[in-house]
């Protein structure tokens, strides 16, 4: 009956692909699948790395493929491939249905797919509007130039890169949309040596859906900025282990709600049995002065957002106000399987992984105090000016690096100390998050998990946590 | 398209293009995946990839390069033309050549070829191994991180002037990571992993035993006090802090600077005499064995440190000739040619040395911690300033007892912890990334929470 509908045997990225779409989903429904979600992409790519004074590597890129799932009951199967033909796709639907065994008559309803929601619209200008590899490569030779700024830098590095992916997601439920997204990082280090002390520094800065970004990052700004913490850090002690207040700086500090308690919220754990909120919904899990919001909005944040990976758009989700759980961060599976509703935060790396319930620009909500006024509230402890990477572990324990810190005497910001981890649980640490300042700003970063590496923001105000293990030597 | 197919089309588009050299690599895979949660099946995953990095020399001899996984005719002619222009960037600093090795012959190790169990074998071995875990002692609530996967794919690489090779092979991989819940208890998880050349080869039963047992000697556990310890790293942790530390062996990460040798470390003494560290990919026991690196430079056996001093660093086909000297097959295709080890094999020399061999891992008595597994290296290791700060797993043992350590970090220096090897045990064991003996290091700082 379809087939005669036909118009294109492939997908055809830019035309109207409904008809093609429609009889794949058909024929998934058809096999007995409760539910079918096709994500279709198209990327073009390109990363520089300018190293001392030269560029050392451009290297562009560009693929396609398709990520295919099939629900039926709480079991989902999903296949991915680079075959974009309608018989290419048609055998990952019959593959993913034969992964499941699926043999009962039961057959849902396909109504066909609504109105085309087209994101992509204003953005299609944006390919012819990213700035050249000419300009790419002139800006950050000038960047690793100012990094140059006595003869104890002995390794500076200034890299760029550009991820323009364009998407067509289509769903059983109706869902069709398309939308082209444009990721762009650029990133700062140095390594600092004299005799036998070094240090380093880094700094990212990233956005999404603003083609002329680079152009206005500041470059004199961020290799200040590198060279002074790289310098700070260089004669510096180690620092002594043992449990001390500290105060977290704002943007990237946010790392650690993150990692410690963001992903504790994302309905994949709930699934797992793995996060020790499960059932703290309405109930205090964090000190009053905290509010953590999820969202995917912000304009130009890095995780931000016009449709999610499964065709949703993305909430504002407050996930703590004053202290009290309010939400978890969920997508089609984790709404299916643990309840919890949809709130546009489906999200993956690329075709080749299925969706999952993933944060977006996550952060801790600003409060009333300076950050003169956290330091000042403490005798003795540990300023985090710079955070570096963590990890959590399968019971919650989490570990970060801290990449430039300063101990805190009587009230007032003292030397410089190197070798600091924050080891701790998020449940047990974010009650004693007692002050937040009003100084809230975001960072972006990358978040690596179920669903491969997606872009994200983290952030907060200056924090302060009456008591942590701080590891040291 | 066929590698000999896609070798023929990219000749072809290059000759139009007018580039008259070039050299690709590529990979192709079919991969299957299984997870269980509870007795069903969680998600079954299968994907077919197809990856093409092209490299074209300009008439400056400058390089380009592209990747993409359109491997279709007019792919590989865009991703030449996209390789062309880049090559106008192509790095003036620093040349790069085909691998004077690419056509040298290769080792590949005879393994009979595996066929893909299916889906449904996976699933159904998963779910067996799950409840057996979980059976395996009333603790063990769940298994809430698992798969079971198989892959088979093909790696290409060919040139210009008529390199061409190319192997195939399969690999299937299981974890089980069991989570273990007592009454007024903080949860205890840990696992294992196991690979194989098929899932048939895969010993489910020792990564049940080994995952369950891991994971209850961990019930019982206390905060350790904040001090410096007599530390007993497994095999498995020295590995991990050796390959987080192999920039000290790599000849990219010296040019680049970020490494804590440089081009005069050859000889050089940085650990204690007794131990010899050779880089051996072709391992009888390494299942993820390639017969050769990037740019097509056959694998080999490296001794990387013999008797305490740096014996040679792993190059690519650039790094080498900077080194006057030839590649070792540790090299990484891509626009910046990146240098990688493969599999890392510890050994105790086989001179007597001052070993404190009392020192025994399954004997001794006196206090010591002992470092299972070191997590977030990627956070707590700074490779360049030769430092660490690593979360842990492990036990303190104390008069033949031991007990899990709730919660701590094992911090220090790499040359320092290398110089300070006061014992290599003599039996090596096989773990996922290398063989090695357990080791013990005296006077690391521990930092935990009592």
């Amino acid at each position: 009956m379809l087939s005669s509908q036909i118009k294109s045997n492939e997908i055809v990225f830019g035309s109207c692909n409904k008809d093609l779409l429609e009889e794949i989903i058909f024929y998934g429904i058809g096999l007995g699948a409760d539910f079918v979600e096709i994500f279709i992409e198209n990327t073009d790519n390109s990363s520089v790395l300018a190293e001392e004074d030269f560029i050392t590597s451009v290297s562009p890129s560009f693929g396609r493929g398709a990520g295919i799932r099939i629900f039926k009951g709480q079991k989902d199967g999903f296949v991915s491939t680079n075959d974009l033909t309608k018989h290419g796709l048609m055998k990952s639907v019959s593959q993913a249905i034969e992964m499941l065994d699926i043999t009962d008559n039961k057959r849902e309803v396909f109504n066909g797919l609504n109105k085309h929601r087209d994101y992509s619209l204003s953005k299609k200008k944006w390919i012819n509007e990213v700035p050249t590899i000419h300009e790419i490569s002139e800006k950050l030779l000038v960047s690793t130039k100012s990094l140059k700024k006595n003869n104890k830098i002995i390794t500076r590095k200034g890299s760029y890169s550009r991820n323009l992916q364009e998407v067509i997601i289509a769903s059983s439920d109706g869902t069709y949309v398309s939308d082209i997204r444009l990721h762009q990082t650029v990133g700062l280090n140095v390594i600092a040596s004299d005799s036998q002390y070094r240090s380093s520094g880094s700094r990212r800065f990233g956005s999404s859906g603003m083609p002329n970004e680079f152009r206005l990052w500041d470059h004199e700004k961020a290799a200040n900025d590198v060279f002074e913490s790289s310098m700070n850090m260089l004669y510096a002690d180690y620092v002594d282990a043992g449990q001390m207040p500290v105060v977290l700086a704002n943007k990237f500090g946010g790392v650690i709600f993150h990692e410690a308690c963001g992903h504790l919220l994302e309905t994949t754990q709930i699934e797992r049995g793995t996060t020790p909120f499960e059932n703290k919904l309405n109930e205090k899990i964090a000190h009053e002065s905290v509010t953590a919001i999820d969202e995917g909005i912000s304009e130009g944040s890095f995780g931000s957002l016009s449709v999610d990976d499964e065709g949703m758009e993305p909430e504002k989700s407050v996930l703590i106000k004053d202290g009290i759980l309010k939400k978890f961060i969920s997508d089609r599976a984790g709404e299916l399987r643990t309840g919890h509703k949809r709130t546009g935060s489906g999200r993956r790396q690329n075709y080749s992984f299925a969706a999952a319930s993933r944060m977006r620009n996550t952060y801790i909500a600003k409060g009333e105090h300076s950050k003169e006024d956290l330091i000042n509230s403490i005798s003795e402890g540990l300023y985090c000016k710079s955070m570096g990477g963590g990890s959590v572990g399968a019971t919650g324990q989490f570990n970060f690096a801290v990449e430039e810190g300063y101990l805190i005497k009587n009230g007032k910001l003292t030397s410089p100390v190197k070798g600091a981890t924050l080891i701790g649980e998020a449940k047990e640490v974010m009650p004693k998050i007692s002050m937040c300042g009003n100084d809230l700003e975001l960072a972006p970063g990358f978040c690596g998990s179920i669903s491969g590496s997606v872009n994200v923001t983290v952030g907060q105000p200056h924090i302060k946590v009456d008591s942590i293990t701080v590891g040291g030597r | 398209m066929n590698s000999r197919e896609i070798t023929t089309q990219i000749s072809k588009a290059a000759d139009f293009l007018n580039l008259k050299k070039w050299d690709y690599g590529a990979s192709f895979s079919n991969d299957y995946s299984v997870q269980v949660d509870k007795g069903e099946a969680k998600q079954l995953k299968a994907s077919q990839k197809q990856i093409l990095t092209i490299r074209v020399w300009n008439q400056s001899n400058l390089v380009g390069i592209t990747t993409t996984s359109d491997i279709s005719e007019s792919g590989i002619k865009k991703a030449l033309k996209q390789a062309n222009i880049a090559s106008d960037f192509g790095n003036k600093n620093e040349s790069t050549e085909f691998s004077p090795l690419a056509k040298d012959p290769i080792k590949v190790k005879e393994v009979k070829k595996r066929n893909p169990v299916g889906i449904k074998k996976l699933l159904t071995l998963l779910r067996e191994a799950e409840v057996k875990l979980v059976e395996s002692h009333e603790s063990i609530k769940s298994v809430p991180y698992n798969g079971l996967s198989e892959s088979f794919f093909e790696r290409v690489y060919a040139n210009s002037e008529g390199a061409f090779r190319s192997y195939s092979k399969s690999q299937a991989a299981l974890y089980l990571y069991a989570r273990a819940e007592e009454k007024n208890k903080k949860p205890r998880s840990s696992g294992s992993v196991k690979l194989g050349y098929g899932a048939d080869d895969i010993d489910i039963e020792s990564c049940i035993k080994e995952a369950s047992n891991k994971t209850i000697s961990h019930l019982n556990y206390s905060s350790i006090k904040t001090d410096k310890y007599l530390i007993c790293f497994s095999p498995e942790s020295f590995l991990t802090i050796i390959n987080a530390f192999s920039s000290m062996f790599n000849a990219r990460s010296i040019i680049d600077g970020v490494s804590l040798s440089n081009e005069n470390s050859i000889g050089e003494e940085i650990s204690t005499e007794a131990l010899n560290i050779y880089d051996d990919g072709l391992h009888e026991k390494n299942i993820s064995s390639s017969p050769f690196d990037g740019e097509g430079t056959p694998t080999k056996r490296l001794c990387l440190i013999n008797r305490g001093r740096i014996e040679n660093f792993i190059h690519s086909e650039s790094t080498a000739r900077i080194f006057k000297t030839t590649p070792t097959g540790h090299a990484g295709l891509g626009s910046k040619v990146s240098v990688s080890p493969d599999w890392i094999v510890v050994e105790k020399s086989e001179e007597n040395f001052d070993l404190k061999t009392s020192l025994d891992h399954s004997t001794y008595e006196g206090e010591f911690v002992y470092i299972e597994e070191l997590n977030a290296i990627h956070a707590g290791v700074r490779a360049s300033q030769g430092s660490f700060s690593l979360p842990f797993d492990g036990w303190i043992y104390k008069n033949g007892k031991k007990i899990s350590i709730e919660s701590a970090t094992v911090a220090g220096d790499i040359k320092y912890l290398l110089k300070n090897i006061v014992n290599i045990e003599s039996s090596q064991e096989v773990t996922t990334s290398g063989i090695s003996p357990h080791i013990w290091v005296d006077e690391l700082s521990i930092t935990g929470d009592a």
